[in-house]
């Protein structure tokens, strides 16, 4: 199980958080009228990678707060967890 | 290929049984073949033996970067089934099934197919009208399908826990007779057997880390063990789909998680069914060993770590002890956790790539063995072909442009 630091209430278990999947996934401007291709890259591709992954997650049974993280899908390592509008952290190289 | 049969036994106990051939040869690489398949699980070796078998095309090489069995075809909870509810997915499982039903001969390997029936429990009201409407819809497909009452379930299954006291009370079930297991290492190893007897070379530790294009076509791939170029390359790589897909600079829909499965000690025979329950999310077989066979769900997270965390295999047991009341005191003697593909819409991606040459065959998510040969045998008239059989022409990557989603995620039995 991860032990998650949310930005606001401090490190606490896994099982308090709710995954918000891939993070800075920008919603079209003009939605209406891009094409249906642009529109699927948004709604469904993902990047998925093996290796350093924004992510987002809901502090749930927390302070209910969103907010982002840097985790390595292949070892789990939490890098940097922060707050929404903050600059999203450089993946360590 | 040496046949295995009674009289191949007795021949080789006296020799006691230290003469027996390979299984199969342990090739090096060739500079080139006519189709490359990346992935060395049950799907990529279906997909080499249908190619050879069906459609002729024998000078293929099955790339796997670990061992044959290694991955999540040795990982899974060994369940077959086809009671899928909308038709695409209910006719692609129900070929993999008929698939299944002849495998062991057409393979000459005992893939211990056991069809001890696949028994799905409806806990609600809701859940009865849910699991009515999907056995009319199996059986409008020709698929068998029943629906149980509560007296039948609890005839069937004498140890689950049906009463209106119990937490999670049983209503009815739907049972799909023709389901059940197999063994997962055999039908690994029997299409690796067979595919390697029509000439298919099967090259393990051979990663996978380029893939070449040439004006817009595949031209091959870069591997750990020299470039090997091929006109046509198959990948299916389940939880690395998208690691290959980045490769050739394609996007997918797709996310990889890890998902659990679970095996008791061995006791006695209690249980000679599959039960599934979606309510609950639990599913549990008993093995020919004793174990009872348990699946969990995926962790939330993406990853690429084949493990998980314990509270999603607590969360499943409590709900399998809850049903089971009499496996409360069995201990647990084994967990492990495989990465699974997973899609929006809980179905493959069986098709084209917008790299000419290339195929992915993908997002089986959690729920892959079951298509094992049915995936393989429509993924190698693909590559033939160079179009999509009418079984996967629904399952292509332009559904998520098109809307034309197929979505399972209910209708899977259980929810992911």
């Amino acid at each position: 199980m991860l032990l998650i630091t949310c930005p606001w209430c401090g490190p606490r278990a896994e099982l308090e958080f709710r995954c918000g999947g891939e993070a800075h996934i920008a919603r079209p401007a003009d939605a209406m009228n891009i094409s249906d291709a642009d529109y699927a890259r948004y709604l469904f591709m993902r990047k998925n990678p093996k290796g350093w992954h924004y992510e987002r997650w809901n502090h749930a049974a927390g302070c209910r707060r969103w907010f982002n993280a840097l985790r390595h899908t292949a070892t789990h390592e939490i890098r940097a967890t922060y707050k929404p509008g903050d600059r999203k952290p450089e993946p360590p190289r | 290929m040496n046949r295995y049969s009674i009289f191949s036994l007795a021949r080789n106990a006296l020799s006691h049984h230290e003469d027996w051939q390979q299984a199969w040869r342990s090739p090096d690489p060739k500079p080139g073949y006519d189709v490359v398949v990346v992935g060395g699980g049950g799907h990529g070796l279906a997909t080499a033996y249908y190619l050879a078998k069906e459609h002729g095309i024998t000078n293929v090489a099955v790339l796997e970067k670990g061992w044959i069995g290694g991955g999540n075809t040795g990982r899974n909870t060994t369940v077959i089934r086809s009671n899928y509810l909308w038709d695409e997915s209910a006719h692609l499982y129900e070929k993999s099934l008929r698939l299944y039903e002849g495998l062991s001969q057409d393979l000459n390997f005992n893939i211990m197919l056991s069809q001890r029936g696949v028994v799905n429990l409806a806990h609600s009201e809701h859940d009865m009208r849910e699991l009515k409407r999907r056995v009319n819809a199996l059986r409008l497909n020709g698929i068998d399908s029943e629906v149980l009452t509560r007296d039948e379930v609890k005839r069937l299954i004498p140890i689950l826990s049906c009463e209106g006291h119990a937490r999670y009370p049983v209503l009815g079930a739907s049972v799909q007779w023709r389901g059940g297991v197999a063994r997962h290492d055999a039908v690994a190893w029997g299409l690796a057997r067979a595919a390697d007897a029509h000439g298919v070379d099967i090259i393990q530790n051979c990663e996978v880390t380029g893939i070449m294009r040439e004006g817009g076509r595949v031209a091959g791939v870069e591997t750990t063990r020299g470039t090997i170029r091929a006109p046509k390359v198959g990948c299916v790589v389940a939880g690395h789909a998208s690691v290959l897909a980045a490769m050739a600079g394609i996007s997918l829909p797709i996310e990889s998680h890890p998902l659990q499965a679970l095996v008791s000690e061995p006791i006695k025979p209690v249980l000679h069914t599959v039960v599934m329950s979606g309510a609950v999310h639990a599913y549990v077989s008993q093995s020919d060993r004793g174990e009872l066979v348990m699946g969990a769900g995926i962790d939330a997270f993406n990853s690429y770590a084949q493990r998980g965390a314990v509270n999603v295999v607590e969360h499943t047991v409590a709900a399998v002890c809850e049903l089971f009341p009499i496996f409360g005191r069995v201990r647990v003697m084994r967990t492990w956790g495989g990465i699974v593909d997973v899609c929006p819409d809980a179905s493959p991606i069986i098709g084209k790539t917008p790299v000419e040459g290339l195929y992915f065959n993908c997002g089986w998510g959690t729920g892959g063995f079951k298509a094992t040969p049915g995936s393989g045998w429509v993924f190698a008239h693909t590559i033939a072909r160079d179009e999509p059989h009418p079984l996967n022409a629904p399952f292509a990557l332009d559904r998520f442009t098109s809307g034309a989603l197929i979505d399972e995620h209910g209708a899977a039995a259980v929810a992911h």
